[in-house]
């Protein structure tokens, strides 16, 4: 395999942890809420598209139809009736959602057994585009790149051209004061979440057409996702784009100097960048 | 009936009590000054009034309706609004963004980013800068403009001369009779005496969480408002 093509690989690979970083990026930049069930959520979000494939006899990307606004409820309920009871302070989030965590795991468990399971998206996932002998680009991997910048365009366009938006930032920068613009902060948290677990959504759902996963797969993800953020810098969208490509690079190059290198190399760059840029490498939010 | 109508209100920030049955009561087109010392009660006093700080349904009612305890936004879209302590802009957002947003609620009334740019000029010129990029007199042009944007029944401000050269506060407080004159009753609370005795016609002095003067601002006797305000 030619290096450009490792090169591509990762790149095209790092749109999929763009898409985790943003969704777990945008809840902390709105409510300053880290979320460690966010890997869960995504495992969730491929459960539910495999049971809709089933249940519909649909593949994997129509099921996104069912599973994104589904997901998307499940968010703002889940936001509504327990986390915006955590929020104010730094732990309690953490603590809540960590349990969370371990409840999602085991509920996934009880019900779906430790199984793997992979979604099938037929011949697809098979089909490139040679350019060279030496250079095959998945066709896959390219709608899965392309859709992962334009819901980044689109959550950037969002932030900055919207009503809602500009309710998002305004309730990140001062949610007591944001009260006084007529702004119901336990909405706009709710409506963040449910936006954060649609893109999650998208994301399991190609993650999941990629690997296979089951009850306990989330954390990993979880690490993916907070690797990519942090990579990018707080609070910028493209730089979570552009962290996650860097993750995805790293891992694809790691594979290539061994089978069993991917991950630990994908770690060993965010604790590079970690000491040489602790802001990443598009801050935007001052901590 | 008067538009704000405070009857008893009580407030406590744990153990700590601020404020001990505080009454008070604004008209529609009224300009009513509070005064106080540091830790008078006067910022939890406003507070409450938007529903920022706990209170009793019947402690405060606005328009004959008992708003006590309501959440601000509820309190906000029936034209009650505040200009608070240290400005509080949104940082990320630039002048006008911050302007607009006071104005989502889509209240009707005389107040828009047009007449906001024409009461203060200066921010039409710095309409898309950060809004933490403008000086401190500026960034309350904002804040006040943010909220008016609401077209607001009633405005409260905390503490407008916060940290402001004087002569900065004397331009802000000149542009508080056109806010009155379009019929909003503004409430201003104010460390410096002479400045809300010549915004005001009514005026209330707090101490230690207890109304112990209170009268007509030109009628009132500078002796008795120094011995209220000091307490000696």
């Amino acid at each position: 395999m030619s290096f450009v093509n490792v090169i591509v690989q990762g790149v095209l690979l790092g749109g999929l942890y763009a898409l985790f970083a943003a969704g777990l990026s945008l809840i902390f930049g709105v409510m300053r809420l880290v979320n460690i069930a966010h890997g869960d959520l995504i495992v969730v979000a491929a459960y539910f598209a495999y049971f809709t494939m089933q249940a519909l006899g649909v593949g994997p990307f129509t099921s996104l139809i069912a599973v994104v606004p589904a997901i998307a409820v499940i968010g703002y309920i889940l936001q509504r009736s327990l986390l915006n009871f955590a929020l104010g302070e730094d732990l309690p989030p953490l603590l809540v959602t960590f349990g969370l965590s371990i409840i999602i795991q085991n509920v996934l468990l009880i019900l779906f057994t430790h199984d793997n399971r992979k979604l099938y998206a037929g011949p697809i996932e098979m089909a490139s585009w040679k350019f060279t002998p030496d250079l095959a680009v998945g066709v896959l991997p390219v709608i899965q790149f392309v859709v992962a910048v334009l819901i980044i365009g689109g959550l950037q366009l969002l932030f900055y051209r919207t009503t809602l938006g500009r309710a998002f930032r305004a309730t990140s920068d001062d949610p007591a004061i944001a009260q006084l613009m007529g702004i119901e902060n336990r909405h706009i948290f709710a409506l963040a979440m449910a936006l954060s677990l649609a893109v999650v959504a998208v994301a399991g759902v190609f993650i999941a057409v990629r690997t296979t996963f089951n009850p306990f797969y989330g954390p990993q993800l979880l690490i993916f996702g907070f690797e990519a953020v942090i990579m990018g810098g707080l609070g910028s969208l493209w730089g979570t784009l552009a962290g996650g490509i860097l993750l995805g690079l790293a891992q694809a190059l790691g594979g290539q100097i061994n089978v069993g290198l991917p991950f630990t190399a994908g770690h060993v760059v965010f604790l590079l960048v970690l000491f040489v840029r602790p802001q990443g490498l598009f801050p935007k939010v001052s901590m | 009936m008067a538009l704000l109508e405070v009857n008893s209100l009580t407030a406590c920030y744990g153990d700590f009590q601020a404020l001990y049955g505080v009454s008070m009561s604004v008209d529609a087109g009224q300009a009513v000054a509070v005064i106080g010392a540091n830790g008078a009660g006067k910022s939890t006093l406003l507070k409450a009034i938007v529903g920022m700080h706990p209170a009793e349904p019947d402690m405060i009612h606005f328009e004959g309706e008992a708003i006590g305890g309501m959440r601000p936004p509820k309190i906000v879209a029936r034209g009650v609004t505040m200009v608070p302590e240290g400005r509080r802009l949104f940082s990320s957002l630039t002048v006008e963004e911050n302007l607009r947003i006071g104005g989502q609620l889509g209240r009707r009334g005389p107040w828009s980013l047009q007449r906001i740019f024409e009461l203060f000029p200066m921010l039409a010129e710095r309409r898309s800068q950060r809004s933490m990029s403008l000086s401190g007199g500026q960034q309350q042009m904002v804040a006040i403009g943010r909220a008016l944007m609401s077209n607001p029944r009633l405005l409260l401000c905390d503490e407008i001369s916060l940290g402001l050269a004087p002569i900065v506060v004397r331009d802000i407080f000149q542009r508080l009779p056109t806010v009155v004159a379009e019929g909003t009753a503004v409430v201003v609370v104010e460390q410096d005496v002479m400045q809300a005795l010549a915004a005001s016609n009514y005026l209330y002095c707090l101490q230690e969480g207890r109304v112990l003067l209170k009268g007509e601002s030109r009628n009132l006797d500078r002796a008795a408002i120094k011995a209220a305000y000091f307490g000696v």
